[in-house]
């Protein structure tokens, strides 16, 4: 999983380290590699010599030739440049028309269109108070509108009832007159997927948007997608006024580069982030963030956002305070730490939201860290008692033998536990000393520049 | 989806046309910008380092991705310095035997006797058509006259049980179903079902999951144990379905899903129009399964058993006259 852009352009800056100056001659090699990571990113290869150019133009322009740390000016270079592609802004929905304010979805097969109908219904319920009707043209895939009709009912949203003997325009139009008479602010059209060579179906979706007049049609593409992103993208372009772009399934381990393809492509503002299937995944978009991601710089505010989201307040502040203090921190705490992880989606999640560095450095930290291994470790804290949490001193032989046969695992086991629980406490010291500031301090020569 | 729906009337010519020529016609797209490129990469003077980056760039953009590309590409040079080969025209021929020698090993049918009934388990991430797989996979061993049952194991996704419901009308065939049941339930109930029938064929649907979604990969190793409870040594076939749209990223999922299942076998849709094909070589380079089955189209006859040979000649063929 680690072989990808973050390892790549990790690797990029150990090469450059070496020599002592960037010029025209060497920066070939390190740009051969930043687009060797990008191809394998799934950018398509049209956008990579753009972008590649691009980098050179502006590394060579200034701060990278000549610079001491060339490697890391570099990255820096990239990052910006990955960023202003994406967009530098994330753009919210545009609702200002005479209501209902329709919303056109358009994309391939399994992109993920009738998910992502049910968070935006969601989302635009929930945050900005909206009536929310929703339909679905689908008439081809079995069961697509029983599938809407059960999602948009999840999400509290309207449902327009529609049948698979129906012309899909018709459907469109009957929605468009009920959603007038019955006042509703938003409605949201969910469409067949489509290959965009299809010539009928491109008409089709064509018909549906004269029909309908969406002041928004969203591109729902998959994350996953290969280098044919910037055909279709361009397809749907071509066929549809589309006005904005939903990249889902990004909570997957795929870098996401059909994002700065189909951006490229379209130049059509990324408005939403889907990750999950529960229906509160929709993310607003953050062309920064994501370029940090695909650099391995780690999705920082993300996972910051995440631990606000699933952390309990008041816990996190005493926890935050026993760190600082450096005292108190018992097994207790150690085992709320490890439930907090698994509530965050989990650690391989976690890993893929750090910087590239911290990311490694996790997993080297051993076997602990694997999920199953979290639970063994929960059970094994679970079965003493609260004093012995409390004091993890007090646990001798026999008190040791009756918590594993209780956890059902080998003392070995409850060893092993109270060493890495001893380790964890001595970093906390560490912590709580100013050893953050040491650590960092260290960090800083592999780390890129941070803007 | 589902062209034979919207043009029922062309539903009979299509039957009829050879299969050969359907897949040729699905993959022409890719065909027609990958050997468009390669024509105009083999028409060049002479064999050079610019005529490399252009097949190199061919390559890429076919999603081979970059470890079986550079694989190709220095198997390529090898042959042409070993045969000395000075006329780019023949690279093309050079080209095919090494494709096709590169994914060939992939080329190996499921064989269903042996066992009754004959377990196979789909698996994938959300959206590439695992459902639709089945209905046609279904249709597939109808059309051999023998006998299926489904088994809908995908009680997650909203209606998931309805499509596969739909495709057992089409196929005229038992769907196993529970509301609101676990998965490995509705399975094993699946598997009970069908040796008290006498079945041949056992298709057992599961929820789309993303491979980082760990908890959703335990609840699928636990479909694939309760399944070996039910009938011992069973599943016979475990397939991961791969969307052809999707990038190296197909690599991880085959190597996670490996993991977590032990994946005898992938099924490959969506192959045409959008499709290049070229992550089968990526596949064959990092990951080699079997390719049970490949999916070049919307039709229910679209699905078929894969040929190495025919899928790198429809791919590379230069248009005909």
């Amino acid at each position: 999983m680690l072989d990808n852009l973050t390892a790549r352009l990790a690797r990029v800056v150990k090469t450059l380290r070496g020599q002592a100056r960037l010029t025209e001659d060497n920066i070939g090699q390190a740009l051969r590699e930043v687009r060797v990571a990008l191809l394998e990113a799934d950018v398509a290869l049209p956008v990579v010599r753009d972008f590649i150019e691009e980098v050179r133009k502006a590394a060579l322009g200034q701060e990278v030739v000549g610079s001491l740390t060339p490697g890391q000016a570099l990255v820096g270079v990239v990052h910006r440049e990955l960023a202003a592609l994406m967009g530098t802004h994330n753009a919210a929905l545009d609702l200002a028309t005479q209501p209902p304010a329709v919303i056109l979805m358009a994309g391939l097969q399994g992109a993920g269109k009738t998910t992502t109908v049910a968070k935006l219904a969601r989302m635009l319920r929930s945050r900005q108070k909206k009536k929310v009707l929703t339909v679905s043209t689908d008439v081809y895939r079995p069961a697509a509108i029983e599938q809407l009709r059960t999602v948009a009912a999840q999400a509290g949203a309207d449902f327009f009832p529609s049948a698979a003997g129906e012309r899909p325009s018709d459907i469109a139009s009957g929605a468009l007159q009920y959603a007038k008479s019955h006042y509703y602010d938003v409605l949201i059209v969910d469409t067949a997927g489509r290959l965009h060579i299809d010539q009928p179906m491109m008409e089709e979706i064509a018909e549906l948007s004269r029909v309908l007049s969406p002041i928004e049609t969203l591109f729902v593409v998959d994350a996953m997608q290969g280098q044919d992103a910037v055909n279709t993208a361009r397809a749907f372009n071509e066929a549809l006024p589309l006005t904005g772009i939903i990249l889902t399934k990004l909570d997957g381990d795929a870098r996401g580069g059909a994002a700065l393809s189909v951006r490229h492509v379209t130049g059509k503002p990324l408005k939403f982030a889907g990750t999950g299937e529960k229906l509160d995944g929709l993310e607003e978009f953050h062309p920064e963030r994501m370029a940090s991601r695909i650099l391995g710089m780690g999705d920082i505010l993300g996972l910051v956002e995440e631990a606000q989201k699933s952390v309990d307040q008041d816990k996190a502040r005493e926890f935050a305070r026993k760190i600082k203090t450096g005292k108190g921190f018992d097994l207790s705490d150690f085992r709320e730490q490890m439930s907090q992880m698994r509530k965050m989606g989990g650690l391989a999640a976690m890993l893929d939201k750090l910087p590239a560095q911290f990311g490694q450095m996790a997993q080297q930290a051993g076997g602990a860290l694997e999920d199953t291994a979290v639970r063994r470790i929960e059970g094994i804290i679970d079965a003493m008692t609260p004093l012995e949490r409390a004091r993890p001193e007090l646990l001798k032989a026999s008190r040791k033998r009756r918590i594993a046969t209780g956890a059902g695992v080998s003392v070995q086991e409850v060893n092993r536990l109270l060493n890495q629980f001893e380790q964890v406490q001595k970093v906390m010291k560490q912590f709580s000393r100013g050893g953050m500031q040491k650590m960092m301090r260290g960090m800083r020569g592999m780390l890129p520049r941070m803007h | 989806m589902f062209g034979f729906l919207k043009k029922s009337g062309e539903g009979d010519a299509n039957e009829s046309r050879p299969w050969k020529d359907r897949l040729r016609a699905a993959l022409s797209r890719s065909r027609d910008r990958l050997s468009g490129q390669l024509a105009a990469v083999f028409r060049r003077a002479r064999i050079d380092d610019a005529l490399l980056e252009e097949l190199e760039s061919a390559l890429l953009g076919a999603d081979c991705g970059v470890a079986a590309t550079a694989w190709l590409l220095e198997e390529l040079d090898a042959r042409v310095r070993r045969e000395a080969i000075t006329d780019p025209s023949r690279l093309h021929g050079v080209l095919a035997e090494l494709l096709t020698g590169l994914i060939a090993p992939l080329e190996r049918p499921l064989e269903t006797e042996g066992h009754k009934p004959f377990i196979i388990m789909l698996a994938g991430v959300n959206g590439s058509g695992k459902t639709t797989s089945i209905g046609k996979i279904a249709h597939y061993y109808r059309s051999q006259g023998k006998s299926v049952l489904l088994a809908a194991g995908d009680t997650f996704r909203a209606a998931a049980r309805s499509q596969l419901m739909i495709w057992g009308e089409r196929n005229g065939v038992t769907v196993i179903a529970q509301e609101g049941a676990d998965p490995a339930a509705v399975v094993f109930d699946a598997v009970g079902a069908a040796r008290a029938r006498g079945i041949d064929i056992v298709l057992a649907d599961t929820a789309g999951r993303l491979p980082t979604q760990l908890h959703l990969m335990e609840e699928i190793a636990k479909v694939k144990r309760v399944i070996a409870k039910a009938a011992p040594g069973g599943p016979h076939e475990v397939l991961l379905v791969l969307d052809a749209n999707t990038g190296q990223n197909a690599l991880a999922q085959v190597a996670a899903f490996d993991a977590a299942l032990a994946l005898t076998g992938l099924v490959v849709t969506k192959l045409d129009g959008t499709a290049r094909g070229g992550v089968l070589a990526a596949i064959a380079r990092s990951h080699p399964l079997p390719l049970r089955f490949i999916g070049v189209g919307e039709g229910i006859e679209d699905l078929r058993p894969f040929c190495a040979a025919d899928f790198v000649e429809a791919l590379l063929a230069p248009p005909r006259a």
